[in-house]
């Protein structure tokens, strides 16, 4: 394909990829990968060196937004991104001696349980946690509960948490995503931070975990700069315009929408990986 | 009373910290982005008409090792810039959070973030 044609057309299915995963705050990152092996038949390892480099940029530029709204944990962020930067180098090492099409099939089953979850998401509130090394590691905060006043919090099971971060970062740095779905697992459910204050300090975290597989991917080559700058500008534009309209719309159609494709993006990633087509 | 004092004083001081870890993510990306959006142009420019594919792999190591070959900047070379800058931009976020915690006394946090520092430097240096 012509160049200029084919950087269009990346910079467009980017900029609606990060519009659609910021609207629905299912992450545009996700998409990427599919959209450019499945979309544009680009090799597995060139599309999770762009994936990567997108996720270090949209992480980092929605942070200013989140830190804003009060709600991220920077304590919490930092304790865990100690095992997400180890899983992450982990597993870009573990990428270069996997092959593609196993690659293709963990991402498949990445996706298919990145939509499951987006349609059991509840948002539970403190139940009142107490543990001492919530305190003694200082983890424990307060978040604004929207009234003008704040909600304490601890921080619960926080071994099985990092364990769980130390599992996000492998997979972070074995495919090239941010994998904020496992992020916001361990946080929520496991260490059982309220869902508002998982998810931002997730995102918080997400930028540092894949600096930590970018040397290994850069050195590898799965970088290429041509293709890797219309994802990262696109996903980037659209993310942050999506953030901009989330304000004023609520879309759980949308949302579910969203979900179905990733089911079956995921199902296609898996099948064409089993075939030996990525 | 003097614990929650403490507490609050460190919720205050966090806030600010986090508010200015923000900006200086914000700032970081969008120098990284005008560098790649110039880079990107210059190759746009440069390489009309070429046809592209990415079916076979072949590996794009990232040729800038040295600051004498920005001499006259190929767009290759402003593109690769932004991405290496882009990837700077977190570790800038850590190395931020280093001196901030120091600076509370907070000799805990401090020495995660160097934890994590090691760590990404660990992962830079296997790489290259």
């Amino acid at each position: 394909m012509p160049l200029v044609e084919f950087t269009s057309l990346v910079f467009a299915g980017a900029f609606a990829a990060g519009l659609l995963g910021s609207l629905t705050g299912l992450g545009g990152g996700v998409v990427l990968i599919p959209l450019l092996t499945l979309g544009f038949h680009v090799d597995m390892r060139y599309a999770m060196g762009a994936s990567l480099v997108s996720v270090i940029a949209t992480s980092s530029g929605a942070a200013a937004a989140y830190v804003r709204e009060g709600y991220s944990n920077v304590r919490i962020g930092m304790f865990l991104e100690v095992a997400t930067t180890i899983g992450a180098v982990a597993g870009a090492s573990l990428a270069a001696h996997t092959g593609t099409r196993w690659l293709a099939m963990v991402f498949g089953v990445v996706l298919l349980y990145s939509a499951w979850l987006s349609r059991s998401q509840q948002e539970h509130v403190a139940e009142g946690v107490a543990n001492q090394w919530s305190e003694k590691l200082r983890m424990s905060g307060e978040y604004p509960d929207g009234r003008g006043g704040t909600i304490a919090y601890a921080v619960d099971r926080i071994t099985a948490g990092w364990a769980t971060m130390f599992g996000a970062g492998v997979l972070s740095g074995l495919l090239g995503i941010g994998s904020g779905a496992v992020k916001v697992l361990a946080m929520d459910k496991i260490m059982r931070i309220p869902f508002k204050v998982s998810t931002t300090t997730s995102n918080f975290m997400i930028g540092v975990t894949a600096a930590a597989s970018a040397g290994i991917y850069l050195a590898r080559g799965y970088v290429d700069p041509v293709l890797a700058a219309p994802v990262l500008l696109g996903v980037l534009l659209g993310s942050l315009v999506g953030a901009k309209a989330l304000v004023r719309a609520r879309v759980p159609l949308l949302r579910t929408i969203f979900a179905w494709v990733i089911a079956a993006l995921g199902v296609e990633m898996m099948v064409n990986g089993w075939m030996g087509r990525l | 009373m003097g614990g929650a004092f403490h507490k609050e004083k460190m919720g205050q001081a966090d806030e600010r910290m986090e508010h200015l870890m923000g900006l200086l993510l914000r700032a970081g990306v969008l120098l990284a982005a005008t560098v790649v959006i110039a880079g990107g142009a210059m190759y746009l420019a440069d390489h009309r008409g070429v046809h592209v594919e990415y079916r076979h792999f072949a590996g794009h190591p990232i040729s800038v090792r040295h600051p004498a070959e920005l001499a006259g900047p190929t767009s290759i070379a402003v593109l690769e810039v932004g991405m290496l800058l882009l990837v700077a931009v977190p570790i800038a976020r850590v190395v931020f959070a280093l001196i901030a915690f120091a600076a509370q006394r907070d000799w805990l946090y401090a020495a995660v973030s160097a934890l994590i520092l090691s760590v990404l430097v660990w992962g830079m240096l296997r790489g290259g």
